[in-house]
């Protein structure tokens, strides 16, 4: 198999992601049949050919820095799942 | 700027190709029928309101989106009241194109105060503080905004099966999909549901969902709209632009919401023209690109083949040359966006922590695990694939040898491109190599659904336009479209050829069987 379930729970760590144990078997599964496809840009040489990361190439998108209208706190917190005296609530990280 | 060709003469001397669908009686109009061209016409001569034009499509959506399933969110009441803004707004002749135009988006645009979830059980409830720029110059132009419509989950997908929420039907065939990411876009469009729709498109998102449905969708060139308040799925491959019943209505919903946009740092500041003032002269000066690696593409319908060598057939029958165009890199091009794609997509997705906004889940008291657990329950399957395979991409070991990779076969793609628009200004191709298939097909075959991007994610990779207009129907009834791709920044040759192929083609004004 082109990955193995060990290699799925470690990505999944990295990304944050808990894989229920009945899914790790399919998950590794569909993603080694995409990788096997991907695996097909091998057969195309490279070398020396230049990455592309952006279609249209665009330098630095530099403005003056001066103050304009941004969300005020309220608006900012408006949708956080939990918030306490204008800040982010989140579970003890010490 | 109100397009002149539209003016009231020409109100009352329309094209043969419309003469089937004006309506000639005011009191026998089904007003959800209207274009946005006619509609608009309607609305400045004062023969109807917006109020009656968007209560009309209210109904509309009311009597078949229990069926079609393609909205996520309709606002009545904020649609109506923006009706009436507009109605004051005709009555003072202070109008554009749009003004009094009811329309729908794709629920990953921020609508301010409007809620926006991406068809993801993780924005569920998010209620965005601000529009995204599309939205302000929508607003701005006096449209009027009836609703969100449904995808796949956070752009991810080819069918709209990929909601967390519902499935949107094919309305032309209720057991089909409707195609995606943008299936709720396109649906509406084509059940009448709106008069046009904005979509986004990062591997053919627009532009297969408009194939399927029968209308017509727009990828701009990258950079030519901005994206900010754009949820990002994979940020050098995502563009919004507009799905339209014509190529007209789609060139002047691009009017409204194309330019440059100091809040999108990729935006460029390119000059934009007035798409709307489609070249009506024909297209005796027009060399065209026939792809040959697209006609040997494994597993083309060969209905499809058949209605696009048609297509071609009239677009040579229009005065247009036709050559043969190699691209050949197109065999590697679904590889490189399926490494590109979700690798942008693990970063881009990141975001979602359950700390600033959206899903969390509250019975985890250690915050890594509130994380893991958050972000588990709420992503779908198929997010959740795309985020592995991305994060794999990226991670140590692997980066060259899959995002390093991938991204020069980019450049070869780009290139390709390149070589080919040296001699032609267009190439044409299918947009999907098969009609809309039946829903379920796909649902467990991620591979598979992912190589019925063949034809329309190259675009995406090289950052170039393109247009999906109808061109026919298979035997069974379902719509095919054409793709046309043109240079970067070269939309209007796209609108120029597709406009007098929607004329020549004369494609009969069937609407879906609803």
């Amino acid at each position: 198999m082109k990955i193995s379930q060990k290699e799925v729970l470690h990505v999944a760590q990295l990304a944050r992601l808990d894989i229920a144990d009945a899914d790790v078997d399919r998950l590794a599964d569909q993603i080694g049949t995409i990788l096997d496809y991907v695996d097909t840009l091998n057969q195309v040489d490279t070398t020396g050919v230049p990455a592309t990361s952006h279609a249209i190439t665009l330098t630095n998108a530099f403005r003056e820095d001066q103050a304009q209208d941004h969300l005020d706190p309220q608006a900012s917190l408006a949708n956080a799942p939990e918030k306490e005296d204008g800040a982010f609530v989140v579970p003890k990280v010490l | 700027m109100w397009c002149p060709r539209y003016s009231d003469a020409a109100l009352t001397n329309w094209p043969s190709f419309y003469q089937a669908v004006i309506p000639q009686e005011t009191d026998a109009m089904k007003l959800h029928e209207l274009t946005i061209e006619q509609a608009s016409g309607l609305l400045k001569n004062k023969e109807i309101g917006s109020v009656e034009l968007t209560r009309a499509v209210l109904d509309r959506i009311e009597a078949v989106d229990g069926k079609v399933g393609a909205f996520l969110t309709i606002d009545a009441d904020g649609a109506m009241a923006q009706a009436e803004a507009a109605d004051h707004r005709l009555a003072r002749g202070d109008t554009v194109p749009l003004t009094g135009i009811p329309l729908g988006i794709k629920d990953l645009i921020c609508t301010q105060g409007l809620r926006t979830t991406c068809a993801s059980k993780m924005l569920e409830n998010f209620i965005p503080p601000y529009d995204a720029t599309v939205i302000s110059r929508l607003k701005k132009a006096g449209a009027v905004i009836v609703g969100k419509l449904n995808m796949d989950e956070f752009a991810m997908g080819s069918t709209t099966e990929h909601s967390g929420f519902q499935t949107t039907r094919n309305p032309w065939n209720l057991d089909r999909i409707p195609g995606g990411s943008s299936g709720g876009s396109a649906a509406a469009v084509a059940a009448d549901m709106c008069l046009g729709a904005l979509g986004s498109d990062t591997g053919g998102s627009i532009r297969q969902p408009a194939s399927h449905c029968g209308v017509v969708g727009v990828k701009p060139t990258y950079g030519r709209v901005s994206r900010f308040g754009l949820v990002a799925f994979a940020s050098s491959l995502d563009q919004i632009g507009p799905l339209g019943k014509t190529v007209a209505d789609c060139a002047i919903m691009l009017d409204a919401i194309a330019g440059h946009d100091p809040k999108d740092s990729t935006s460029v500041p390119e000059p934009v023209p007035t798409f709307a003032a489609i070249a009506d002269d024909g297209l005796a000066d027009v060399v065209v690109g026939i792809p040959k690696a697209y006609s040997a593409a494994q597993g083309l319908d060969p209905q499809v083949g058949a209605a696009i060598d048609r297509a071609v057939k009239t677009i040579q029958s229009l005065g247009a040359r036709c050559i043969d165009v190699p691209l050949p890199h197109t065999d590697h091009a679904v590889a490189a966006y399926y490494v590109i794609a979700p690798s942008e997509a693990s970063s881009n997705l990141a975001r979602y922590d359950g700390v600033k906004y959206g899903f969390r889940d509250k019975s985890q008291a250690d915050l890594l695990q509130m994380y893991r657990s958050t972000r588990s329950q709420g992503f779908g399957p198929e997010v959740q694939r795309r985020i592995i395979l991305g994060t794999y991409a990226l991670s140590a070991g692997y980066y060259d040898a899959y995002y390093g990779k991938a991204s020069q076969i980019r450049t070869l793609i780009k290139n390709d491109f390149q070589t080919a628009f040296a001699s032609c200004d267009a190439i044409v191709s299918p947009v999907a190599p098969t009609p809309a298939y039946p829903i379920g097909k796909t649902l467990d075959d991620p591979l598979t659904m992912y190589l019925s991007d063949i034809y329309t994610l190259s675009a995406n990779l090289a950052g170039i336009p393109g247009i999906s207009v109808p061109c026919g129907f298979s035997d069974d009834g379902l719509p095919i479209g054409l793709q046309i791709m043109g240079r970067h920044f070269n939309e209007p040759m796209l609108f120029k050829i597709a406009r007098q192929f929607e004329k020549a083609a004369n494609i009969k004004d069937k609407r879906p069987p609803l």
